[in-house]
């Protein structure tokens, strides 16, 4: 393995539940695998419960159940039931597609805490494209009826170069339904959305002018609505301290059980990661191969070896790294250190001509379909 | 933020106050967060249940705690606690 440690690691304390690769909509940015077609296994309801609670025993408390889309088991509200049994803090993070009155009171009842609805844009037109389903009405519906029915409220709206001109309306249609909290997540360019990066990023000079419309609301509504702000790192000089680092907090189970340190870990090669039906969460956080592959600092090239920050940010993102570069030992070429920050500024000029060019390619959606043909 | 000394105060419907046996201590859950609680944050949250207000809470600590001149300390923490909606003044 690239990295070890002698202590033992830190215990996960957020349970990543992808319970499906099944979704109703098609976003052109979806964090899922570009493969994810391959991998159509889904673990059975008992295997969940397990992994539920060996996470819990551990120490896992936040827990987030999520997709594709969440709903589509059938089994869900058994799982929120014994999650909240275990003591969990359960999010539901859905598109709201498919989502009931009856559904959400029956959720409630069983226990859940919270469900984040994601919206796609601030007008029907631009959200349905995107979405690629007619959902715009409903998914405003169900952001209703979830306030209605007590949960903390959270929007979810994914910002990118299609809907970041919207930034004014997306707020005020936030405040008009009630958020508790709203997370504006700037696209971060992995699986699907590195696929249309070039159809996707926005210029800086956009990303600027809406944060600063998104940072004066936030004062605005102090104290009523809380923003998460997700930051696009291709602006930034610095890399973000990716999961917190690596094994060290996040645990993430891919549908047909696969346990991943990140999301979108599944992309990197040779991690040979494991599954939740041939070794215990313990054995798999603990002792696995890949949940201690970059654990540590010992894994480092340089930049990053001699670094006097990298105990703040681990090095970055090792998906980005080898998306990037093609090597995932190397910085993240965020890092203004990096020898590779050149490739960010290419991705950028290459967007913007892409933006201005007259026969601008179509992005393409994530659907089996897709799948199947970029894998 | 300030308050009023006679309104009684309560734990949010929002939030989730709750013991951590892996942790050893209170934590506050919310949507995609949690908070770490200390012992003396976490004894005052625990007796914000809508009964209590603020002279009532100060007399059960220092009782409790056998001390006194708890006033400036505990309205320290309720000030950040509401400003951070895990308390409402009722």
């Amino acid at each position: 393995m690239a990295g070890s440690t002698q202590t033992k690691p830190t215990p996960p304390r957020w349970l990543l539940a992808e319970l499906s690769y099944a979704c109703p909509l098609q976003c052109p940015y979806c964090a899922n695998p570009i493969d994810y077609a391959k991998y159509p296994t889904e673990l059975s309801t008992e295997d969940w419960k397990r992994v539920l609670s060996q996470a819990r025993k551990m120490g896992a408390v936040q827990l987030g159940f999520s997709g594709g889309e969440p709903l589509t088991r059938q089994d869900l509200t058994e799982l929120v039931k014994h999650a909240r049994d275990l003591g969990y803090y359960s999010n539901l993070i859905t598109s709201g597609y498919g989502l009931t009155e009856d559904k959400i009171i029956q959720l409630k009842e069983a226990g859940l805490d919270h469900i984040q609805v994601s919206i796609q844009a601030s007008t029907q037109e631009l959200n349905d494209h995107i979405a690629g389903t007619a959902s715009f009405e409903h998914k405003k519906e169900v952001a209703r009826l979830v306030k209605k029915h007590g949960y903390p409220m959270v929007l979810c709206v994914v910002i990118h170069r299609e809907n970041i001109h919207q930034m004014p309306e997306i707020l005020a249609m936030a405040e008009d339904l009630g958020a508790d909290y709203l997370e504006l997540a700037n696209t971060q360019y992995y699986g699907w959305a590195h696929a249309n990066r070039d159809l996707l990023l926005p210029t800086k000079a956009q990303f600027e002018q809406a944060e600063a419309i998104a940072q004066a609301f936030k004062e605005k509504v102090a104290g009523k609505m809380k923003i998460y702000y997700v930051v696009p790192d291709f602006y930034e000089d610095r890399p973000k301290a990716c999961m917190n680092g690596w094994g060290t907090t996040f645990l993430t189970i891919a549908p047909d059980g696969v346990a991943l340190p990140c999301h979108s870990a599944r992309e990197l090669p040779g991690l040979d990661c494991p599954n939740v039906k041939d070794f215990s969460v313990e054995e798999i956080w603990n002792e696995s191969k890949a949940f201690n592959f970059f654990r540590g600092v010992e894994w480092m090239k340089e930049p990053c070896r001699s670094c006097d920050e990298k105990d703040k940010d681990f090095g970055g993102c090792h998906c980005q790294a080898y998306l990037l570069t093609g090597d995932m030992y190397n910085a993240d070429p965020v890092c203004g250190k990096s020898p590779d920050h050149g490739l960010i500024q290419q991705a950028i000029d290459s967007a913007a001509a892409c933006a201005l060019s007259a026969d601008e390619k179509p992005l393409v959606f994530r659907n089996s379909k897709n799948s199947k043909l970029l894998s | 933020m300030t308050f009023n000394p006679e309104q009684t105060l309560k734990f949010s419907p929002l939030h989730r106050l709750q013991w951590e046996e892996a942790q050893q201590k209170y934590v506050i859950l919310y949507p995609e967060g949690m908070v770490e609680l200390n012992q003396s944050s976490a004894e005052i949250l625990k007796r914000c249940d809508g009964t209590r207000n603020l002279p009532q809470l100060v007399s059960e600590l220092e009782q409790q705690f056998a001390t006194t001149g708890l006033t400036n300390d505990i309205t320290a923490f309720l000030e950040v606690a509401i400003q951070n909606g895990w308390i409402n003044p009722n």
